[in-house]
């Protein structure tokens, strides 16, 4: 199962090395991960894609959870979540039918296009994983040059379901 | 019964106060907050990295104690076996580079059995980090998996902060290392010494007692069971809660099986006891975990050398799992009731429930008579020879002659094994021992801290003549500082435990493990000043054992046993713990 964690850590030199060491330590996996700082300077949080079954998930959560640095750890898929992901794509594409073509999909997607030459454009997509898997693939009969991904960022939805669904959450 | 939050700050004396606005240099400020934290003891070697450190150290002479070691490995095995002799902090000291990668083994050693240390390693300048200076090493990231936190500190204004607070991080909770790794210049540069310990960081939230419903389902269970086994280990040594262990299981009435790290919890001889569970444990501890109906695991973390298979340990039985260190619950079995605390609050907590019930003495009556039917079947035994000593017979004399009170060190392999089944201790820190990690060499030297830290005491190093031979360069830092160390070593001219192992299960392919060349051990110790006594005779045992402890001195006995003599019982790796090899 696809699970993300989202971990509160101190904005300190080598706490996220703390973080990504345990996870090769203990073999678990990380498939993508994201850090920014939080409101409070102090504070940075990493948002963590992995995958495991719940009693991994769980001692994941308990594992970082025990780090001296670590606030508060999510299991941020246990509860109703909104997670987005965005994507900088380089595509090789020829003025005429091939660049209409590619306008649609941006179109379709509401993607962005950021950057353009005669020979190459520059297109920028946020969604959820799942969208920029497809689009990527809709884009791959033209020469996709490069791919940049930001990795999944979440947060839990203000939804009133929250009271009554018990989610994974440890306070360090 | 005390069941109110423990305050482990340690509460030193304060340093002599400076005006306020007087700037010392990171080193002193380090040297002062180590005083304040109670440091009276600090095992080191010096080196380029720490020589600002050292000069305030020399400064400080008067309030806090260095012991010198011959390498880094034995300062970190030293502070070790200081604190868990005392349950109090360790303290090492070393250098920068190969200084700080010697530490690592007994870095590693004291993370695996939550062992409170801070270990301070210097660094080299901060302007020539990462540059490949000379002496320069990772030390940050290479301690990252194995500490409870780290340092690498960049700014002198930070480090007395940083000291108090891993004075603080060591012991709460679940205990271990913290490394502090100190450039050279931070230790130059001036600040202002402020002592305000406490926590620093607001990161903690106490986890420690239990909650009134989970010691009230807890009861609940422990008087419906019908075959309860109670499994304890080092965190019942480490929350001081032995009192607590013993006043429930007796208003129960209920067995009680150690692990190795728990040895000394609970009284070996104490008719409740059914000695060690695990791989060496006992057929009636092992048999009695089979069959339980209830295990109630306190300050455990079921390791594979306990489990055997796991889907197969302790297979009918629903599960307590007490723990400060909620990362341990559920890690390998899922309890019923899982209880994250503090063993000592949560033993307390659920004997002032149970105080309040009376209970049917023979309710276990039926589980009884078939435990004690297996430890009739079965006992722990050896067989003496009239020619030979038996390593077993060693450790049963050495109980004879310590009257039961020493303190023991062990190193690890087989004489470890059979120190664990045929010392029964009757207190905890009484056992020293490498459980986690399984330290060869570790014994000797933290023989070496525990009985700088319990001059009263004896203290013996049991050690093989493999493990010996790693680490006993640090028998001249005993005569050095006049320490009364003891060493045990049981002599079998083999890495015993690997060639048991070959013999067992490699079709007697002895690979690598033949140490019938070494030293000659009585001249070796007395190369280093130290007395050397030899037995190879049953006759000479116990002469040898006597002369040697009542040396007031160093003292290395070799006692020359069996060569191939096999720790029983035994559960293959891997295998179902009911299935030991008893012979």
């Amino acid at each position: 199962m696809r699970h993300t964690i989202s971990i509160t850590v101190a904005n300190e030199a080598g706490e996220l090395s703390r973080i990504v060491g345990l996870f090769s330590a203990r073999g678990y996996n990380i498939e993508t991960i994201s850090v920014g700082k939080t409101l409070d300077q102090k504070w940075s949080k990493a948002t963590i894609v992995t995958c495991g079954d719940e009693a991994t998930i769980e001692q994941i959560v308990k594992q970082c959870a025990r780090l001296a640095r670590v606030k508060e750890v999510k299991a941020v898929t246990t509860l109703p979540h909104i997670e987005r992901e965005m994507a900088l794509i380089d595509v090789s594409v020829k003025a005429g039918d091939e660049r209409q073509e590619v306008m649609s999909l941006v179109n379709i997607f509401r993607a962005k296009v950021v950057d353009i030459s005669h020979e190459k454009m520059i297109l920028e997509l946020s969604g959820t994983q799942e969208k920029v898997d497809t689009f990527i693939e809709m884009l791959s009969p033209m020469a996709v040059n490069e791919v940049t991904r930001s990795g999944c960022v979440a947060i839990n939805r203000l939804s009133p379901l929250e009271d009554s669904v018990k989610g994974l959450q440890y306070a360090a | 019964m005390d069941v109110s939050p423990q305050v482990r700050i340690a509460a030193g004396p304060a340093p002599q106060a400076k005006s306020g606005s007087e700037k010392i240099r990171g080193a002193e400020i380090l040297i002062r907050g180590m005083i304040a934290n109670g440091v009276d003891t600090i095992f080191g070697l010096p080196g380029g990295a720490v020589l600002h450190i050292y000069d305030e150290l020399w400064r400080y002479r008067e309030e806090t104690t260095h012991y010198l070691v011959r390498h880094e490995q034995g300062a970190v095995h030293a502070a070790e076996g200081y604190a868990r002799a005392t349950g109090k902090v360790g303290v090492a000291l070393v250098t920068s580079g190969p200084g700080a990668t010697n530490a690592v083994t007994g870095i590693a050693t004291a993370y695996m059995d939550s062992i409170p240390l801070v270990v301070i390693t210097g660094q080299v300048p901060t302007a020539m980090i990462g540059t490949d200076a000379f002496q320069e090493v990772d030390t940050f990231g290479i301690t990252i998996p194995i500490v409870k936190h780290s340092y690498l500190v960049r700014n002198v204004e930070e480090l007395g902060s940083i000291v108090n607070e891993a004075f603080y991080l060591a012991q709460d909770g679940k205990p271990g290392p913290v490394v502090i790794d100190i450039p050279k210049d931070v230790t130059a540069q001036l600040a202002n010494y402020q002592d305000d310990r406490g926590v620093t960081f607001d990161t903690r939230i106490d986890h420690k007692a239990p909650t009134r419903e989970v010691v009230e389902t807890t009861v609940e269970k422990l008087l419906a069971a019908q075959r309860p086994v109670f499994y304890v280990g080092g965190g019942v040594v480490s929350a001081n809660a032995a009192n607590e262990l013993l006043a429930v299981v007796e208003k129960l009435n209920a067995p009680v099986t150690p692990t190795l790290m728990g040895l000394g919890a609970f009284p070996s001889a104490h008719p409740q006891c059914l000695g060690m569970l695990g791989m060496h444990g006992t057929y009636s501890a092992n048999l009695a975990v089979a069959e339980s109906d209830l295990l109630i695991a306190i300050g455990v973390r079921f390791d594979d050398r306990v489990t055997g298979k796991l889907n197969t340990f302790a297979p009918v039985a629903e599960v307590i799992h007490i723990d400060v260190d909620a990362s341990n619950i559920g890690k390998l079995r899922k309890p019923q009731i899982p209880v994250v605390a503090d063993a000592k609050q949560a033993l307390a907590a659920i004997y002032a429930k149970l105080s309040q019930t009376t209970i049917d003495a023979e309710k276990l009556g039926a589980w009884w008579s078939k435990i004690r039917r297996w430890q009739t079947e079965v006992p722990l035994a050896c067989e003496y020879s009239d020619t030979e000593i038996k390593p077993q017979q060693v450790i049963e004399t050495l109980y004879e002659v310590t009257d039961g009170n020493a303190v023991i060190v062990t190193d690890v392999g087989q004489h470890q094994m059979w120190a664990a089944q045929f010392y029964p201790f009757k207190r905890s820190r009484q056992w020293l021992t490498s459980g986690g990690l399984g330290t060869m060499g570790f014994g000797l030297p933290a023989a070496m801290g525990a009985q700088i830290a319990l001059p009263d005491e004896t203290v013996v190093a049991v050690v093989g003549d493999g493990g010996f031979q790693m680490t006993n360069q640090e028998i001249i830092t005993a005569i050095q500082y006049n320490v009364p160390l003891k060493v045990l070593i049981m002599n079998n001219g083999y890495l015993g435990m690997v060639r048991q192992w070959q013999e067992m299960f490699y079709d007697r392919a002895y690979s690598e493990v033949d140490l019938s060349v070494s030293p000659d051990f009585v001249k070796l110790a007395e190369a280093y000043g130290a007395i050397g006594l030899r037995a190879s005779h049953p006759s000479e045992l116990k002469e040898v054992l006597h002369e040697g402890l009542e040396f007031d001195g160093v003292a290395i006995m070799d006692i020359v046993v069996t060569k191939e003599e096999n720790v029983f019982p035994i559960v293959p790796a891997g295998g179902e713990s009911r299935n030991m090899i008893l012979k």
